[in-house]
């Protein structure tokens, strides 16, 4: 349903080139699309608009250059991904840790963000790098929050301090405040306290929330936000800012197909930095915040850094150190290969949305491609591979015509079948030994991949130190008034 | 003042005036901040600006009401038997409260209703459910931490025949639907309930707060479970939930409640009319 920006960007500039020069008027043309395919990625209005008219100024700016240049739709797309990774890596920083310790971390956000999953995997995270900490279970509110925040504490191996049952019943205050006295006694050097999800219209809570605050004095309040959200993510960030006050933002649930673009209306808005990203429900599954996934992500490029490690986790670390070994001493991708691949790529999930995360993959003719490649397809594939030898899944040069005929008989399928899916590998098998002497791109044909583990080019940088210019403009807070 | 008090004003005010270009402008971006998205917004507002009623307000309420499905809005109710209603969607929605919500209303009118615990997998989601069967007086049927949902199902489903209950509700883990493995799950918990008594409803729980992305979601549940019914959560916020009615457009699968709060009581059958009205309300 959504054209993401990448294929606008392919569509406005095959009627531009023929044209020539690219000229003001037609900047304008391209910022609207820019605008539209924003939207579509949850980038709240106001923000969309100043956003590209940043974008208008400075092409205009070096619209001579971008002419001159071979490719002006690419300096121009370039321009806009610079400024989109300006934007939500501008002022991002790392956690602040107190001098005198504990650090306190206050977790607040809406009903059903993530916080108390998020307390679990940030508390791992943090102990992995050496601390202690300590999680604190202020979140009487909704039912068994308290212990849900025992059993992941539990699992972690992070003491929880939860001396009331929760469902209503204790003071969420008082627990705070008692929290932070326990965790100095026990020399705890960090502390996260969760607390219950509420509204930003809520102005009851929002008290509440402010005195937890003071109650613990906190050296980090995150805000944690599902980015799923749409519209609505610029009018409750801006209520929480208000209400409590943030320093810095958490991203969860990115491990889903949202676009992502209500975190770009956070930072812009209210001028604090993304910090952590979560990407699944393993206490795991989170990190860094890194500014240029995003920024792929919001332009419908894909998130090819995530695919690959989706792409690792999926495959058990044995098969991708063979292939990695393979793959850098130059053996060929064989038919096993492959098998396992797809093995892989079942538990991974829908190889449909998989490939989409590839760059270009989203694009004219894979992409029909990628939609006949359904995953029964993947299914016929396996079974077909499954009933050839181990020397013909190593060397399928030797498939003559009646091996080809055991096989189809064999799984059940047309020897047009077992053809089709030859060819195919041998293409792949082409792009393999390209890819190795650098001449391959990322386009290949459906499930044919790159060998996950080791696809992963260093495209990522952890956050950049700030470099942010501060903007004007508060929708937020006109929509709050009204 | 909202926005469409402040234009009817206006059109009030200056007889004859004409809705100027701006004010449609001013309208579109309240209605692509309500998240229905900038494509859908564009043709609400063409639609609208063709009424040419007197009223700009019916006009536009007549654009929207195009959008909504036709299906009935009922929650399925069978005299003889068991009616069973599973409860999807994506992580955080608002599910394990709805279930308790909506048992809460059917259990006020009278019908008799066993919930099951089928989310085995996030922490503390079975004590949850169990948490709100204590509060509403309800038998909850649970299984072990990270047991086989498809059997608690089950369980759920023999209980509640076995104790001739009216209604039978689904709870059932948060997942994104891009993770085909757990779609496939959600699968094998409708056709292992179904080996005992049909599933009558699979209502996918959306949180008013969420962006275009609903739009996957409500495609991918819906081609996994079938889904019948839309819960549209969390409209007490500031989020208008626009998405919802963008899903319904796309889907044909209609809103058939709203969660409005925290409590067991902030649930309600969908009203389109006062729904409709809040998408521009500013
Ligand atoms: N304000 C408000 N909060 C709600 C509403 N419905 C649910 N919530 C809250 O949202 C949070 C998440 O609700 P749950 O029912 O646990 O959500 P869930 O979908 O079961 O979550 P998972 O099982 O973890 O995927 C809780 O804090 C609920 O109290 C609503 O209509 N309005
Ligand atoms: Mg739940």
């Amino acid at each position: 349903m959504f054209e993401s920006l990448s294929n606008k960007f392919a569509g406005a500039f095959s009627a531009l080139r023929n044209k020539g020069r690219l000229k003001s008027g037609d900047l304008s043309d391209i910022a609207n699309e820019i605008k539209l395919a924003l939207l579509d990625s949850d980038v709240a209005i106001s923000v969309a608009e100043a956003f590209v008219k940043q974008i208008e100024d400075r092409s205009l700016a070096v619209l001579d250059d971008v002419n001159k240049s071979t490719n002006p739709s690419q300096a121009i797309f370039n321009i806009v991904n610079e400024e989109l990774t300006a934007i939500l890596g501008g002022s991002a920083r790392r956690i602040r840790l107190a001098k005198n310790p504990p650090t306190v971390i206050l977790l607040t956000g809406l009903q059903g963000a993530g916080k108390t999953s998020l307390a679990g995997k940030l508390a791992k995270w943090l102990k992995d790098q050496g601390n202690t900490p300590i999680l604190i279970a202020s979140d009487l509110q909704r039912p068994n929050a308290v212990t849900q925040l025992q059993v992941v504490g539990e699992s972690v191996g992070v003491p929880v301090f939860a001396p009331e049952p929760g469902n209503g019943v204790g003071d969420p205050i008082r627990v705070a405040k008692d929290g932070i006295k326990f965790a100095k006694d026990k020399l705890h050097n960090i502390v996260i306290v969760d607390t219950a999800g509420r509204l930003g219209i809520d102005q009851e809570l929002m008290q509440q929330a402010r005195d937890i605050r003071d109650a613990v004095n906190p050296d980090e309040v995150l805000y944690v936000v599902d980015a799923m959200v749409g519209q609505d993510a610029v009018r409750t960030a801006q209520a929480f800012l208000d209400g409590v006050g943030f320093d810095a933002v958490v991203l969860t649930k990115l491990d889903g197909d949202a676009r992502g673009g209500a975190a770009l209306s956070i930072t812009q808005i209210t001028g604090k930095p993304i910090m952590f990203a979560a990407t699944g429900e393993k206490v795991s599954d989170f990190d860094l915040f890194y500014p240029d996934r995003l920024a792929s992500r919001i332009l419908g490029l894909g998130d090819i850094q995530t695919l690959a490690e989706t792409a690792k986790s999926a495959m058990d670390a044995e098969t991708t150190a063979k292939f990695e070994k393979k793959f850098i001493e130059g053996a060929d991708f064989t038919l096993d290969d492959f098998l396992s691949q797809l093995e892989a790529m079942k538990k991974m999930g829908s190889m449909t949305k998989l490939l989409g995360m590839i760059p270009g993959a989203n694009s004219g003719a894979i992409k029909k491609q990628l939609e006949q490649f359904d995953d029964n397809e993947l299914i016929k594939t396996q079974s077909i591979v499954q009933s050839m030898t181990p020397i013909e899944r190593n060397d399928p040069k030797v498939l003559n015509g009646s091996r080809r005929a055991r096989i189809a008989k064999g799984s059940g399928r047309a020897v047009s079948d077992v053809n089709s899916l030859v060819d195919r590998f041998q293409a792949a098998q082409k792009m393999m030994r390209q890819m190795r002497t650098g001449k391959g791109g990322m386009q290949m044909p459906p499930g044919m991949q790159m060998p996950p583990g080791m696809a992963a080019p260093a495209i990522s940088k952890p956050v950049q130190p700030p470099k942010k210019k501060s903007r004007s403009g508060n929708p937020a807070k006109r929509a709050l008034e009204s | 003042m909202g926005l469409f008090s402040r234009l009817i004003a206006k059109v009030k005010g200056e007889s004859g005036s004409q809705i100027s270009a701006s004010d449609w402008q001013e309208l579109e971006r309240a209605l692509i901040e309500s998240d229905l998205g900038v494509k859908g917004v564009s043709e609400i507002i063409e639609l609208a600006k063709k009424e040419r009623g007197e009223d700009i307000e019916s006009s536009l309420t007549s654009a929207l009401s195009s959008w909504l499905s036709t299906n009935s809005r009922q929650l399925a109710s069978n005299s003889d038997r068991l009616t069973t209603v599973m409860v999807v969607g994506v992580n955080g929605t608002g599910k394990t409260t709805s279930t308790a919500k909506l048992a809460s209303l059917l259990n006020n009118d009278g019908a008799k209703v066993v919930l099951a615990a089928a989310d085995t997998f996030r922490a503390a989601a079975t004590e949850q459910l169990q948490t709100w069967g204590a509060r509403l007086n309800l038998e909850v049927v649970a299984g072990p931490q990270n047991g086989d949902p498809a059997s608690v199902a089950f369980n759920g489903a023999a209980a509640a025949k076995e104790s001739n209950a009216s209604y039978l509700i689904v709870d059932t883990a948060g997942r994104l639907h891009t993770k085909s493995d757990l779609m496939d799950e959600l699968g094998k918990v409708r056709r292992v309930i179904e080996k005992l008594t049909p599933v009558d409803e699979v209502l996918l729980v959306v949180d008013a707060t969420t962006g275009q992305n609903g739009i996957n979601q409500a495609k991918i549940f819906a081609e996994s479970v079938s889904v019948t019914g839309l819960i549209l959560t969390k409209l007490d916020g500031s989020a208008k939930g626009g998405i919802a009615l963008a899903i319904e457009r796309e889907t044909k699968i209609p809103i058939k409640f709203i969660g409005t709060g925290e409590g067991a009581g902030d649930f309600a059958a969908f009203d389109a009319t006062t729904y409709l009205q809040g998408l521009f309300q500013a």
